[in-house]
């Protein structure tokens, strides 16, 4: 393509962080991983901590992190990212160590893991990427899909008789005092992106002072396994998941803000 | 500067990790294995070891794959269940290369079982125990002292091949206590530098990556092959085995670990009443010393397998005398442990029945 295009006379405006490789995205067109991955690695670029950083990658559509994300990293099995991410910082605990998981990984087989790492304070940083649903195995039901959301295995709507409850395990952790710094973004507008990077400088900081465990959720979508087209989804995200999900921090600096009591209370 | 010590087979395992230089343990206790993780709570952290008991043996087991990955020296230890729920970290660790030691202190099974010794998780152990085309390789200590020495040998075993080592020993090695001197660890020359470990990226290399995801049948089957043909390697080279009074011996004992005690002891009754009778002691279960087993069955006319489980071994044995002389078994099982005098009598047993096919064969002749 370069080739072709002339840019000699452009301005450049945007640009790839270095720290994400040449290979091209997977994703599905308007999924939110791919802006969730550019801004972690600009992040990254920024603080200049690419040679200190370790990641973790999940089981779940973004099993291919290490593609993308141009700094060592591990694949974890399905769940475990959390307990990888702990041993790794463990035996390296100047390093910056990181963990990426969709709500399958961290929120169904790996809550044990997840939990703990957080209640053992853990100095990490867990990026959550709740999209409701399993994105890599088709669109089956998550711990997160919400009441009435139809999935590959809730055809008729999830129902809480049967399937229970959309699972808060933000709010959860964010009780927890092993957890400093707890926050719910998206990524789905160019202000909700400023925030959610924003969030990630503060949660690497965070690591740096070794304050403990930080976690980033991110209220994301997945056209494909809604079957929704991009647009679309982010408007029934906005309309649907924010809702039961709502953006804005939940613990910051160690203390639970106040919207926090009202929020578990309310749902 | 070595020392000499009385201590349970636990603690000497824990001690000599500590010595071998290993930096951390990722565990949960479960009988009768805790000392493990007592001993390294105390003496491990007070010497510079991570030491973390840690939620589940599924966590422990992908503490250890992490740190493993970040190139540290790690270990962890269980008993059955919890090696059990270790199962699915260990098929990743063997297929992303992870040097790591795993100690499996094996109680009587299955289920929740007993916490009696055992060694019912020969299969489990030696067969690969996950999913996929995979092999640990296991050493069975048979002593407090090899519980210790089989660390240091382990580690530097695991470095060697990026491979995980398990140590298979049972409840009764793990709780005995035993003179045991530990020698000063000299890492064996051949531990390689780990240049692929996440430590964090310099510019001036490519990133590193642990997995064990190759989604294209082709590359999963290159990675497949380099395995096989590195425990071909293994095969070849590390192979152990201990022989007691094998020469002259007409009845071959074969038993490992515990049982391989019991039967040293058959040996020397057996032979005090004149009877010619060996022991081969397989030190590596993975890999399995079937040559041995051929050589010798030129000179035997049978063999008994001891074990404490169902009869496990005895499959490697067949395999290894290859329908040369028959082959019997003898095991004990839920953590019952054999007796010497009964071993021998099952051994009397089979000279006897040897004797009457001689006066068979002359009765034909
Ligand atoms: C032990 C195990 N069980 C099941 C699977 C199959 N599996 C792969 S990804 C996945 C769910 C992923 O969903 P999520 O974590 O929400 O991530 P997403 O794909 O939506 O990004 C499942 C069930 C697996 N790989 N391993
Ligand atoms: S399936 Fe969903 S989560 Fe996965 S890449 Fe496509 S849109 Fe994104």
């Amino acid at each position: 393509m370069p080739e072709t295009f002339p840019l000699d006379h452009l301005e450049c405006v945007w640009e790839k962080p270095d720290t994400l490789t040449e290979t091209r995205f997977h994703y599905c067109p308007g999924c939110g991983h791919g802006v969730v991955h550019k801004i972690l690695m600009e992040a990254v670029k920024e603080l200049g901590i690419q040679g200190d950083t370790i990641g973790v990658a999940p089981v779940g559509c973004s099993v291919f992190a290490y593609h993308y994300m141009d700094v060592d990293m591990q694949e974890a099995a399905h769940g475990r990212a959390a307990a990888v991410a702990t041993g790794i910082k463990r035996v390296l605990p100047e390093k910056y160590v990181y963990s990426y998981q969709g709500d399958g990984d961290l929120a169904a087989i790996g809550t044990a893991e997840t939990i703990h790492a957080a209640n053992r304070g853990e100095n990490i940083l867990v990026i959550f990427i709740n999209n409701a649903i399993y994105g890599m195995t088709g669109g089956q039901m998550a711990p997160t899909s919400i009441i009435g959301m139809k999935t590959s295995t809730t055809p008729e709507g999830r129902e809480i008789a049967t399937q229970g409850f959309p699972f808060k395990i933000t709010e959860l952790i964010a009780m927890l005092p092993g957890a400093y710094y707890v926050t719910r973004q998206s990524v789905h507008t160019p202000n909700a992106v400023r925030s959610f990077k924003k969030a990630v400088l503060k949660a690497f900081q965070a690591q740096k002072e070794k304050r403990g465990y930080c976690l980033i959720e991110v209220v994301s979508n997945c056209p494909s396994g809604w079957k929704l087209t991009p647009v679309d989804a982010n408007k029934w995200m906005e309309e649907n998941m924010f809702p039961v999900y709502p953006i804005g921090d939940l613990k910051v600096e160690g203390k639970l803000g106040e919207r926090m009591f009202t929020q578990v209370t309310k749902n | 500067m070595s020392e000499t010590r009385l201590m349970k087979g636990n603690e000497a395992l824990a001690e000599a990790a500590i010595r071998a230089g290993c930096k951390g343990y990722f565990g949960y206790p479960i009988t009768p294995q805790s000392e493990v993780v007592e001993y390294l709570a105390e003496e491990g952290r007070q010497r510079g070891m991570v030491v973390m008991q840690v939620e589940s043996e599924l966590a422990a087991i992908n503490m250890v794959y992490g740190a493993a990955g970040a190139g540290a020296r790690v270990m962890t230890s269980s008993s059955s269940p919890g090696i059990s729920l270790m199962q699915e970290g260990l098929s990743y660790i063997a297929c992303a290369e992870l040097p790591c030691l795993i100690v499996n202190v094996n109680r009587g099974g299955p289920g929740l079982g007993t916490i009696q010794p055992s060694q019912g998780d020969y299969f489990q152990a030696t067969k690969g125990g996950g999913h996929g085309d995979y092999h640990l390789i296991v050493l069975a200590p048979a002593s407090v002292q090899e519980m210790a020495d089989f660390v240091y040998d382990g580690f530097d075993i695991a470095d060697k091949y990026r491979n995980p080592v398990m140590i298979l020993a049972d409840g009764a090695l793990g709780q005995m206590m035993e003179k045991v001197v530990f020698k000063e660890y000299t890492p064996a020359e051949h531990i390689p530098p780990k240049p692929w470990a996440t430590v964090g990226k310099p510019p001036t290399r490519e990133r590193n990556i642990i997995t064990s995801l190759f989604i294209q049948p082709e590359k999963m089957e290159t990675i497949n092959i380099g395995l096989q043909a590195k425990y071909q390697r293994v095969r070849e080279n590390e192979i152990r085995y201990e022989l007691v009074e094998a020469d002259d011996a007409e009845v071959l004992l074969v038993a490992y670990g515990l049982s391989s005690r019991i039967c040293k002891k058959v040996v020397e009754l057996a032979r005090q009443q004149g009877l010619p009778v060996g022991l081969l002691r397989p030190i590596t279960l993975y890999p399995y010393p079937y040559e041995i087993l051929q050589e010798l069955s030129e000179r035997i006319s049978s063999v008994l397998v001891v074990e404490m489980n169902s009869g496990q071994m005895v499959e490697d044995v067949r395999l290894g005398i290859n329908g040369k002389v028959p082959v019997g078994f003898y095991g004990r099982m839920g953590g019952v442990i054999p007796s010497a005098e009964e071993v021998l009598h099952k051994v009397i047993e089979m000279f006897d029945r040897v004797e009457l096919k001689h006066v068979e064969e002359e009765y034909h002749a």
